[in-house]
């Protein structure tokens, strides 16, 4: 598979990352390197091996449904940049 | 043109745990903002997911409930998109993998079964609140329901009709609360609907294009924005017009769905497995201890209702509406087998008319099933009628008598009168007072009978049998 520069810009876009035509170029290569590296993975026959979906061989372990956290929003919200009635201010989102 | 309405829905049910569902902070409904929001719900730099038990335990008792595969290993994926409320830029869902998949629930819609399939139904975090009002051009952010555990159940498009889609989902909703996943509140958004509606061509296999419309927080909305939204798709196919694939919003106030979202890139979510987590392994003695710690089930009750009782299948199906009233018709069918239907008759009419003129659900109800089951098998054995019972199950309510019905029935002079002989006296005082109606009634006037009857009943203030009277009478005037 080619990547193309449109491919870049598009990702970068859904990433909300800005990106200018020079690190879109630069991306661009990188990224190619990256598939070929993917590319040449793929021409082992994994056929019969079953696919892994984390890196390490392990089993999620998991919580006892209790509650162990308190209230810490004075502590969390003394370095946010605005709040006000306990809400964390923020640019308005609404569409 | 004929039209077939084609709907799916996706429910969003939040999971009674008392922890969210990576991180220990509570989930309580209703704190001061962001005071429940925890290091891991604010997505701090550094801190890691770790997963609640009690949130795999209710996805692997619905997945049960409704005979689906229980995955495992199950994986978790991350949702990337950008939105405050959702401060990680991803949501921990699930894409491949997910807890549960297949299925399927049986609704009623008046006296036909249908079922419907499930496709699967999926872990994920709910994200926070936006408040967009009177933040001097902010919007503010309350991440205190931020990593609530939701389980997200999504129907195959098997809905023909607005009808089918409210009676699928108030079956989910009696369903996750019956086996005690979900509080089921939806006015605190613990049960929401979206529905996919498309039409198309009657006869036509290939499904139209479909809009989703979001966050349905009522069964009323939800019928009201699908009827909006066929008539609405409809419309413009008529014309000669295409549906474009798009996110709604219903508009309750108005009543009517408007464009939110165009689906163009919106929907490229990027998922990919979370690298925070590992597989979720749910091992077979761990589901067959959750199977077995599953009630009976409102389909199975349903199923033995018609069977043991002789209810009809709506009869049934109102009745397992809810664990409660279940329970409730049960206790009372128990000690009155035969009269099962009169049971059923009086908790879908009279109690929970009385009900909710107080605003009440069954699980609060003043009277007791062994009340109700009293009262009836006295009007079974004919010591008071249908109507005088009304009376008696008012007194019941109200707590008069130490609720004892035999006491209640003997100081408001309620009893039918049973002896013979002294119905029979009334009766004859009747005829001899009314020579006129006897005569017409001789003559061939019908009518003269029931004015008759009415002087009886009169005379015995309401206390006498109406059968009894009427087959005396007819005796009597030969």
């Amino acid at each position: 598979m080619t990547l193309s520069i449109n491919d870049v810009k598009q990702v970068a876009h859904l990433a909300y990352i800005k990106v200018s035509e020079e690190e879109a170029e630069a991306a661009l290569s990188q990224l190619s390197g990256i598939f070929k590296l993917i590319e040449s993975m793929q021409a082992v026959d994994t056929s019969h091996v079953e696919p892994m979906s984390h890196a390490q061989d392990l089993v999620q372990r998991l919580r006892e449904d209790k509650i162990t956290e308190s209230d810490k929003s004075d502590l969390c919200q003394s370095i946010a940049p605005q709040v006000e009635n306990g809400l964390y201010l923020v640019p308005k989102v609404i569409e | 043109m004929q039209w077939e309405i084609v709907i799916g829905l996706e429910v969003h049910t939040q999971l009674s745990t008392q922890s969210k569902i990576f991180s220990g902070a509570s989930t309580a409904y209703g704190a001061p903002p962001n005071t429940q929001a925890s290091f891991v719900d604010l997505a701090l730099p550094g801190v890691l997911p770790v997963l609640n038990r009690g949130a795999v335990e209710r996805a692997v008792k619905f997945g049960l409930a409704v005979n689906a595969i229980i995955n495992s290993p199950s994986i978790f994926a991350r949702k990337n998109y950008f939105y405050p409320d959702l401060p990680k830029g991803y949501q921990i869902s699930q894409y491949e993998r997910p807890i549960v998949e297949g299925g399927s629930i049986a609704i009623q819609v008046g006296e036909t079964e249908k079922t419907i399939r499930l496709t699967r139904a999926h872990l994920e975090e709910d994200a926070g609140k936006s408040l967009h009002e009177d933040f001097h051009g902010m919007s503010g952010i309350d991440l205190n329901r931020a990593g609530t555990p939701l389980l997200e159940i999504v129907s195959e498009p098997d809905l023909r009709s607005s009808a089918e889609a409210v009676a699928y989902a108030k079956t989910l909703h009696a369903l996750v609360r019956w086996i005690g996943i979900c509080d089921g509140n939806m006015q605190e958004g613990s049960f929401r609907c979206d529905a996919n509606v498309s039409v198309r061509p009657r006869g036509q296999e290939k499904y139209g294009t479909r809009c989703e419309i979001k966050n349905l927080n009522s069964f009323r909305f939800l019928e009201k924005a699908i009827d909006f939204e066929v008539e609405r798709q409809i419309e413009i196919l008529e014309e000669g017009g295409s549906i474009r694939q798009e996110t709604r919003l219903f508009d309750a106030n108005k009543g009517e769905t408007r464009t939110m979202r165009t689906k163009e890139d919106a929907n490229d979510y990027r998922y990919f497995p979370d690298p925070d987590l590992l597989p979720v392994e749910i091992a077979p003695d761990w589901i067959e201890q959750l199977r077995a710690s599953l009630p009976e089930l409102p389909q199975a009750r349903r199923e033995r209702y018609v069977t043991e009782y002789g209810l009809s299948g709506y009869d049934a199906a109102v009745l397992t509406s809810s664990r409660e009233m279940a329970d409730y018709f049960e206790a009372a069918a128990r000690q009155l087998p035969e009269s099962a239907k009169l049971c059923a008759n009086w908790i879908m009419g009279d109690i929970s008319a009385r009900l909710n003129r107080d605003g009440l659900d069954i699980g609060e109800c003043p009277v007791g099933p062994a009340h109700v089951a009293q009262l009836i098998s006295r009007i079974q054995d004919g010591t008071i009628s249908g109507k005088a019972a009304k009376t008696v199950f008012e007194s019941l309510w109200q707590g008069e008598q130490g609720q004892d019905v035999d006491a209640i029935i003997e100081i408001k002079g309620l009893k039918q009168m049973s002896d013979n002989s002294a119905l029979e006296k009334l009766i004859d005082d009747v005829l001899a007072a009314n020579a006129q109606q006897v005569a017409d009634y001789r003559g061939g006037k019908e009518k003269a009978f029931n004015a008759l009857v009415g002087q009886v009943m009169k005379a015995a203030q309401g206390k006498a049998n109406p059968a009894q009277v009427n087959a005396m009478l007819k005796e009597k005037l030969g």
